[in-house]
């Protein structure tokens, strides 16, 4: 007789049970959507946390990094909104449409709403819920079905996010900004939803940030469910520089179009704890996309990278490049799978991670996995790992620049190779901006 | 004083002895010439001389301007006006060149108490020198050395050494790799920079470098010591006759 063993549950787990029996009858959203919630929470129940015996997050787990659940945020007051505008930094260089979240409600007064180019509109995840907006019900977890549990944890929760969407054919002349802050004054649960439909043919950069005005011990569970149309061109370029102890699980779910456009780049410096995944489906034929990152590690930070490119139909083309710098005991972890179904001939995927080790006691995992259905493909892989190269540091000391400022010159350029992939300049520069930051507090 | 004195200087690379007690002096305004077959120590010297790491120096000293350098970082020995051609001048993709030269020139000027260039006086410079030595602004804005043939790697060097107006120029086989018209172009800029001021270390293994660049003096250099010194009809010598007697005289 076989007998599904579940441990006990975790304290996490238990308050997780018993914030959602509180707070389910309050979350937005009424019939269609509370149903969604249920079924997601079932799937949580089911199988608890993840943990390390769970392939997909055998170096995050979550069930022994979460001690406990924290409460879920309140709604911000006056005096969250004042630290929040402190924490803002808007990244002036690309003048970008900012579109502001506290603690993950939006709040209107902080964002940019003002002459909305037409064919643009963007709304608040939590009002069009408690509408019922049945167009969003039928979409959301549809985009790249997945049965991840911090996704179905999210789908239990989720409050607020942002929904957005461009009409077929338009170009959006600046960039949106989401900017999730945290700025409650106790460390709290906080899930945010959004959900962006980029129509055919339609032109977008969407940045997206989370910054903590405090060092407290959040839990963040971002989602994001993205649609590129046919012919569309999206970049979408995610900061996490969340505060110093806390935790942060992120998900992209998006879906790319025909002869599409479409360019992830994850930069991360932040939280104590990130996982960044991203289920990237390749839905029509002749599209080109990059996805990249880069992580700038101390202490004992702990970032997780896991992407899932599914290659389901022919002739696409993807480039994975990820670079993590890791000073101190920091971690960075990368798994990325990629599938090419049996009718995708002709994909052409490469994938390659490096990374720097700044002291003896960082470690870098890397997990890459080729899953190949197709006859007719070019599929590759290659990871690095390594200190920075003794003959350069030389050759810049020999020029008269001190060791400190010679390792910061080739931590800038082993990390600007990455960044080099973004294609807007703006933003190129205000993230080598933050790299240059991070490299003056470094020890 | 001698602007540079190495005075019995041994030096060990993995456990290897390869200066075996060198001496060598150096006054100012003056262009020595060292000389010497493969595996004689040339690049050891140069190298120890910049300061570079698994060079051991187990004894002797090197006195610039009368101050034992051997306990400085090289950076710190750069500021005080030691400047070393590679041989093989490294890429560094990533790291624009006018970066580079501007964190450099700057970096020595903190160390000496002097006002950072502003970016004007450092351009105007910086394209004087180039345009001297045709190098092409577009190379400015790549990345340090990337895509550079190997002549173009050596100007580079002597552009590095024109901005950085080093007192002590050690030049490592600079002569290696380049064709008669680069040869010239880089002897070109050398010369420029003699001054009473400055000194020249040119090490070579071939006399050819020496008709464009003159020395004042030619060493000899064999297993680790110098074992003839004379004027630059001894380059002239050397090529006629080669290095074997001086690989025996040595043992």
């Amino acid at each position: 007789m076989n007998v599904e063993v579940r441990p006990i549950k975790t304290a996490a787990e238990t308050a997780l049970a018993t914030s959602f029996a509180m707070v389910k009858r309050a979350l937005p959203g009424a019939a269609a959507v509370a149903a969604l919630r249920e079924n997601a929470f079932r799937r949580f129940e089911t199988e608890g946390l993840p943990h390390r015996r769970v392939e997909e997050w055998k170096y995050t787990d979550l069930r022994a990094l979460m001690r406990d659940a924290k409460p879920l945020a309140g709604v911000p007051d006056a005096a969250a909104k004042a630290r929040a505008k402190q924490a803002i930094t808007t990244l002036a260089s690309i003048e970008a449409r900012a579109i502001v979240f506290v603690d993950g409600v939006f709040v209107p007064e902080l964002s940019d709403l003002a002459d909305l180019e037409t064919g643009l509109t963007i709304g608040s995840m939590a009002q069009r819920l408690a509408g019922g907006d049945p167009h969003l019900v039928a979409h959301l977890g549809k985009l790249v079905p997945t049965d991840d549990v911090a996704v179905a944890l999210n789908t239990a929760f989720m409050g607020d996010g942002a929904v957005i969407h461009v009409a077929e054919g338009v170009a959006l002349a600046r960039p949106i900004h989401l900017m999730f802050v945290n700025a409650g004054k106790e460390p709290a649960s906080i899930f945010v939803r959004s959900l962006v439909v980029i129509e055919n043919g339609a032109r977008a950069m969407l940045v997206e940030s989370h910054v903590g005005s405090n060092a407290g011990e959040d839990q963040v569970n971002a989602a994001l469910e993205l649609k590129v149309g046919d012919a569309a061109h999206v970049d979408h370029v995610k900061i996490t520089g969340q505060g110093a102890g806390a935790l942060h699980v992120s998900s992209l779910m998006a879906t790319i179009g025909a002869h599409a456009r479409f360019n992830e780049f994850l930069f991360t410096t932040g939280a104590a704890v990130v996982r960044n995944q991203m289920f990237v489906r390749f839905s029509g034929e002749g599209t080109i996309a990059g996805v990249r990152g880069a992580s700038l590690l101390r202490g004992r930070q702990h970032t997780d990278t896991t992407l899932v490119a599914d290659h389901a139909v022919a002739d696409c083309t993807s480039r994975e490049v990820f670079k993590s710098v890791l000073d101190d005991e920091s971690r960075s972890v990368f798994q990325g799978k990629i599938i090419v179904r049996r009718h995708a001939q002709k994909t052409d995927a490469k994938m390659a991670t490096h990374a720097l080790l700044l002291s003896d006691t960082a470690e870098a995992d890397n997990k890459p996995e080729l899953e190949i259905f197709a006859d007719d493909v070019q599929c590759g892989h290659g990871a690095t790992s390594g200190d920075l190269d003794e003959d350069l540091l030389f050759y810049l000391k020999a020029r008269g620049i001190p060791a400190k400022e010679a390792e910061a010159l080739l931590i800038q350029a082993f990390v600007g190779e990455a960044v080099e992939g973004i294609e807007h300049a703006g933003l190129r520069d205000a993230l080598m901006d933050q790299v240059v930051a991070w490299l003056a507090a470094r020890k | 004083m001698h602007l540079l004195e190495v005075k019995n200087l041994h030096v060990e690379v993995d456990g290897k002895q390869i200066l075996n007690g060198l001496e060598l002096s150096i006054g100012k305004g003056s262009v020595h010439a060292i000389m010497g077959p493969n595996g004689s120590g040339k690049s050891t010297l140069a190298h120890v001389l910049a300061g570079k790491a698994d060079y051991v120096v187990t004894q002797g000293e090197v006195l610039l301007d009368g101050e034992d350098i051997l306990a400085l970082a090289p950076d710190e020995r750069a500021a005080k006006g030691l400047f070393l051609a590679f041989q093989y001048p490294l890429e560094i993709p990533g790291v624009a060149t006018m970066t580079f030269l501007r964190t450099a020139l700057n970096a020595q000027r903190k160390k000496r108490g002097e006002p950072e260039l502003l970016v004007p006086e450092f351009v105007r410079r910086v394209n004087e020198v180039a345009g001297k030595l045709r190098i092409d602004k577009e190379m400015l804005r790549r990345g340090v050395n990337v895509g550079f043939s190997g002549g173009e790697k050596k100007r580079n060097e002597i552009l590095q050494m024109a901005l950085l107006e080093p007192r002590l120029c050690v030049l490592d086989e600079t002569d290696s790799g380049l064709d008669i018209d680069a040869l010239k172009v880089v002897s070109d800029g050398v010369n420029r920079l003699r001054s009473p001021d400055r000194a020249f270390v040119v090490i070579t293994h071939y006399q050819r470098l020496l008709e464009y660049i003159v020395p004042d003096v030619v060493h000899v250099l064999s297993k680790g010591r110098i074992v003839k010194t004379g004027g630059k009809a001894l380059a002239l010598e050397l090529e006629a006759t080669g290095y074997a007697q001086y690989r025996d005289e040595a043992a």
